[in-house]
């Protein structure tokens, strides 16, 4: 094993799936030698109050994050597009929450 | 006295007292991630001792609790193995804080959890139905600690030229202390007896794989035993443990029944 000195410990991003939730969310960051590390640390840090029954680790240089001067062009195109939200709909009693 | 209740004592004092050692290191880990799972460690340990202590507390009877048991007993009633009160480095260093070293603290923990998950499996076995509940929790708890530390014994060990020579000091300085494990005290011998508590002599085979695994995947060279076997489980301990108690019995002695 040849663990890197902590100044140059990577950045990881934890993901924590909840009892509740089906997907896993984003609970915020850390910095580990390796991955299994990170998982252990993540599970020490973030779920200390029963928050989760599975963990991710992400290490943060593999994500792609979109810039936020381009937000415009991005994303207020879609703001005068209310019909895409399903809100014209009359749902069914029976299909429940959606 | 080798009644099951000194049998509780013993296995309540030993993680009482390396909960306290362990929580000196909360708000001053070598990171934060490492401070929280050392404040984790402790935490179980202290909820393993107040479970320990309240079923003690109910089989004395009369007006005795686990805070009683906790803070109104003096080092010569503790019944911990000596390694548990040890500090956190080695035997020829100052007290100050900023002498403590990680390595220490991770080789005891490695240590006697390596001893613990033992301990706690065949506990769940015991006559007394609740030390067999309480064995079945510790031993999930008990289960990570050894995970953790085995994990940081094998990154030291197997790391850089310091942190290798710091394992192995650690490892050289601690080791002594293990053979205490595997003498029988009367409060072991009553409780094996009585089907309430475990023969660790049995375990040591179990043990030493374990121990010998993972230093050699550290990297890490087990010292010869030769000298003298520590007794703190018959309340002869060393000097260590009149500091750590007088730290951690101060509030409770000085505000007696205070609650908050």
């Amino acid at each position: 094993m040849n663990t890197p000195a902590l100044k140059d410990w990577p950045l990881w991003e934890v993901f924590v799936r909840s009892k509740q939730g089906l997907e896993h969310k984003h609970c915020g960051s850390l910095h580990a030698a390796d991955a299994a590390q990170a998982l252990h640390m993540a599970r020490d840090v973030y779920t200390r109050r029963q928050e989760g029954v599975s963990i991710w680790v992400v290490p943060s240089v593999a994500i792609t994050a979109s810039n936020p001067d381009d937000k415009g062009e991005l994303f207020d195109p879609a703001a005068d597009k209310i019909y895409r939200h399903p809100t014209f709909y009359e749902i069914p009693e029976e299909v429940g929450h959606m | 006295m080798s009644t099951p209740i000194d049998y509780l004592l013993h296995l309540a004092d030993n993680a009482v007292v390396l909960g306290q050692r362990n929580a000196e290191w909360c708000g001053h880990g070598p990171i934060l991630e490492e401070d929280m799972a050392l404040a984790n460690v402790s935490l179980d340990l202290i909820g393993q001792a107040r479970l320990l202590y309240q079923r003690a507390a109910e089989l004395k009877g009369g007006d005795a609790t686990e805070d009683k048991l906790a803070y109104f007993r003096g080092p010569h009633e503790f019944r911990n193995y000596t390694l548990l009160e040890l500090p956190h480095h080695g035997a020829l260093v100052g007290y100050a804080a900023a002498d403590r070293d990680y390595a220490t603290t991770i080789v005891r923990n490695f240590l006697y959890s390596a001893l613990m998950v033992h301990v706690w499996d065949g506990l769940q076995q015991s006559a007394d139905a609740s030390l067999a509940a309480i064995a079945a929790k510790s031993l999930k708890e008990t289960s990570y600690h050894l995970h953790h530390s085995r994990d940081w014994l094998v990154r030291m060990g197997d790391g850089t030229e310091e942190s290798h020579a710091r394992a192995q000091a650690a490892v050289n300085h601690l080791m002594p202390y293990t053979e205490e494990f595997w003498t029988t005290s009367p409060a072991e011998g009553a409780a094996v007896a009585a089907k309430i508590g475990i023969d660790v002599w049995a375990l040591r085979p179990a043990w030493d794989a374990l121990v010998n695994e993972a230093l050699a995947e550290a990297t890490l060279t087990r010292p010869n035993f030769h000298g003298y076997v520590t007794e703190g489980k018959i309340g002869l301990h060393s000097e260590h443990l009149s500091y750590l108690l007088g730290e951690m019995q101060g509030l409770a002695r000085a505000h007696p029944g205070a609650t908050w």
